[in-house]
C-alpha cells in the first residue's frame, strides 16, 4: 500500500492558510523557545522537529532595505526590505505608505496582511514616531 | 584527516577564453567546446585523451552531459554540480580529488555563454519560496541589500563602492582583451550618476553582460611536467556555503569565503601576504569589499578603504584583468577569476599567454588566489594556484 500523505499539508502551506485567517504565525522550537523563519519540517541546523505555531508581534525593524527601480508603466519604483522580527529571525518584504527610497535600516515598522500574487503575504507599514 | 592530501597533487597545463565580449551567431556549447578544444592545443593534449568533464551553465540542466555528448567523449568521472559561478572553482576542487584518486588521468573544466547576444542576462533559476512575492530583480537586489547593510555598519558611502569600479577600469586599460579596454577611465561622478538599478547600485556598480566561454585542462602533477606549458599547481582549495536566498543570509556583511579562505590557505600553507595576485569574483562593487575582508586581507569594515592598494601600481593586485565589471562577465565568472590567476603566473614564468600594457603583469608572481561567489553571497571556493617553486 503507497503511503497517501493526505489530511495534512506542508509548512509553506500552513503558513499561508494561518495568513488566509488573519493570523501571522512562525514557528519555533519547543525544547530551546528559539523562533526561526522561513518555515520548514524542521528547525534548520539542529534537525528538531518539536515544533510549534506561535502568532507573532508583527514588530519589526528595517535590517536592509533598498529601492528598485521600475518603468512607471511596469508599476514604478517600490522598496524591498530585510526585515527583523522582534522574535528574531529576518525575512523579505516590502515597507509601503514611504517613497520606496525613503525607508531607512533601523526604521520601525508593523506587519500588515495583504493578498500579492494570489495568496495572503506580509508587508509592513512604518511605525511614525 | 590529512587535509594536505590533495595539495599540489594536480596541475593545470592548458587554458583558453573564446568569444569574451561579443559571439552573434554563435550558441552557448559552441562557445564552450571551442574554449575546450583551444584549451587542449594549449596543453598540447587531445581530446581523446579527456576522461574527466566538469562544467556548468545557465544554458544546459545537464551540461556535463551535454558537453560530454558534443565532444564526443565518454568520461569515467563528470560533474555538472551548479552552485553558481563559483562552480567552476568547486569542480576544480573535485577534479584534484578525482585525478588525485586515479579515477580519471585527464580533467577538463568548461564554461559557455552567449547571454549578450542572447538577449541579455540569463538565469535558470527558480523562483525563491518567501521572496518572489516581493518581486525581487535578483540577483542585483539582493547585492542591494547587502550593500545597503555594510553602509550602515561601517559608514561608507557610494563613493566608496565606487572606487572598485574605478580600480577595475584601470585595469581593464591595461588589458587589451578587455570588453572596457577603450571606453578610458571611470570617474566618481560617473558612478554617481549612472542609471540606478536597485538603490544602492547603479549601472556601474554592476558587472558587464557579455558572451564568453573559458575551459581549463588538468592533469596529476607528474605527468603536467611532461606537457609544453608552464604547469600551475594546486596548493589549496576549499569551499563552504549556507544560505541559497539573500534572506537567508545569517550575517549580510560576513560571507563564507571567510571559512572557505581560512582553509584553503591552510591547505596550501601560505598567508594572504604571500598572494601575488589576488582574483575576486566582482559581479557587483560591493563584492571585492566583502571578500577581501572575509579572506584576511583586512579587518571587517577596512576593505572598503583599499583603493591605493587594489589599483594598478598598488601594493594588493586586485581583479588584474579588469574583473567582470570591466573586463568579462558571461553570467557566470569563476573560471575568468581562474584563468587571470593562472595566466599571472604563467606570464611570470616566461609562458606567452597575451600582451598587456606596462603594469599589466605583475612581475615574479608566484602565487595567485582565485575566489569564487555564487547564488547572492551565497557559495564562496577559495583556490589557491603556484609555480612549482612555490611547492
Amino acid at each position: 500500500m503507497p503511503e497517501i500523505l493526505k489530511d495534512t499539508i506542508g509548512p509553506q502551506k500552513q503558513f499561508h492558510e494561518f495568513l488566509a485567517k488573519g493570523e501571522f504565525k512562525i514557528q519555533r522550537s519547543k525544547v530551546t523557545g528559539e523562533y526561526f523563519f522561513h518555515p520548514r519540517v524542521a528547525f534548520p541546523g539542529t534537525g528538531d522537529r518539536d515544533l510549534e505555531w506561535v502568532e507573532v508581534s508583527g514588530n519589526g525593524v528595517v535590517h536592509s532595505t533598498s529601492c528598485n527601480r521600475r518603468l512607471p508603466e511596469k508599476g514604478g519604483d517600490f522598496n524591498l526590505s530585510i526585515i527583523e522580527l522582534d522574535e528574531g529571525p529576518k525575512m523579505m518584504s516590502t515597507v509601503v505608505g514611504i517613497e520606496p527610497d525613503k525607508v531607512e535600516v533601523g526604521d520601525k515598522v508593523k506587519a500588515r496582511i495583504v493578498e500579492l500574487k494570489g495568496e495572503c503575504n506580509i508587508i509592513f507599514d512604518l511605525i511614525k514616531d | 584527516m590529512d587535509i594536505n592530501k590533495i595539495r599540489a597533487k594536480t596541475a593545470v597545463v592548458g587554458l583558453a577564453e573564446t568569444g569574451c565580449g561579443l559571439a552573434p551567431g554563435w550558441n552557448a556549447m559552441e562557445l564552450m567546446a571551442t574554449a575546450v578544444y583551444d584549451a587542449l592545443d594549449d596543453a598540447g593534449l587531445s581530446i581523446k585523451e579527456v576522461d574527466g568533464l566538469f562544467a556548468a551553465t545557465a544554458f544546459h540542466s545537464m551540461a556535463a552531459m551535454s558537453l560530454s555528448e558534443y565532444l564526443g567523449i565518454r568520461p569515467k568521472f563528470a560533474d555538472g554540480s551548479n552552485i553558481g559561478g563559483s562552480s567552476f572553482l568547486a569542480h576544480i576542487l573535485t577534479a584534484a580529488m578525482a585525478l588525485d584518486a586515479g579515477l580519471i588521468n585527464v580533467a577538463v573544466v568548461a564554461y559557455g555563454s552567449n547571454q549578450r547576444s542572447a538577449g541579455g542576462f540569463k538565469t535558470i533559476s527558480e523562483a525563491m519560496p518567501f521572496e518572489a512575492q516581493y518581486d525581487p530583480r535578483m540577483p542585483v537586489s539582493a547585492y542591494a541589500l547587502a550593500a545597503k547593510r555594510y553602509m550602515y555598519e561601517f559608514n561608507a558611502s557610494r563613493e566608496h563602492l565606487a572606487q572598485v569600479a574605478i580600480a577595475a577600469r584601470e585595469w581593464a586599460l591595461l588589458n587589451p582583451r578587455a570588453y572596457m579596454h577603450g571606453k578610458g577611465p571611470l570617474t566618481t561622478e560617473e558612478i554617481l550618476s549612472a542609471r540606478p538599478i536597485v538603490d544602492p547600485l547603479g549601472k556601474l556598480d554592476c558587472c558587464l553582460v557579455t558572451d564568453g566561454a573559458a575551459a581549463i585542462v588538468m592533469t596529476r602533477s607528474d605527468k603536467a611536467k611532461d606537457t609544453k606549458n608552464t604547469p600551475i599547481y594546486l596548493l589549496g582549495a576549499a569551499m563552504e556555503h549556507h544560505h541559497r536566498m539573500i534572506s537567508e543570509m545569517p550575517n549580510f556583511t560576513s560571507t563564507s569565503a571567510k571559512d572557505s579562505g581560512k582553509r584553503a590557505f591552510e591547505m596550501a600553507g601560505y598567508k594572504c601576504s604571500d598572494m601575488d595576485t589576488v582574483q575576486l569574483y566582482d559581479a557587483f562593487t560591493i563584492n571585492p569589499i566583502l571578500f577581501l575582508e572575509d579572506l584576511g586581507f583586512c579587518k571587517k569594515g577596512e576593505g572598503k578603504d583599499l583603493i591605493n592598494e587594489i589599483i594598478p601600481g598598488g601594493s594588493l593586485p586586485v581583479n588584474t584583468n579588469g574583473g567582470g565589471l570591466s573586463c568579462v562577465h558571461p553570467g557566470m565568472y569563476g573560471l575568468f577569476v581562474t584563468l587571470e590567476a593562472l595566466r599571472q603566473l604563467r606570464n611570470s614564468a616566461g609562458d606567452n599567454v597575451g600582451d598587456r600594457k606596462d603594469g599589466g603583469w605583475i612581475e615574479n608572481a608566484k602565487i595567485s588566489l582565485a575566489h569564487g561567489n555564487g547564488g547572492v553571497l551565497s557559495s564562496q571556493v577559495t583556490n589557491i594556484w603556484g609555480l612549482e617553486e612555490t611547492i
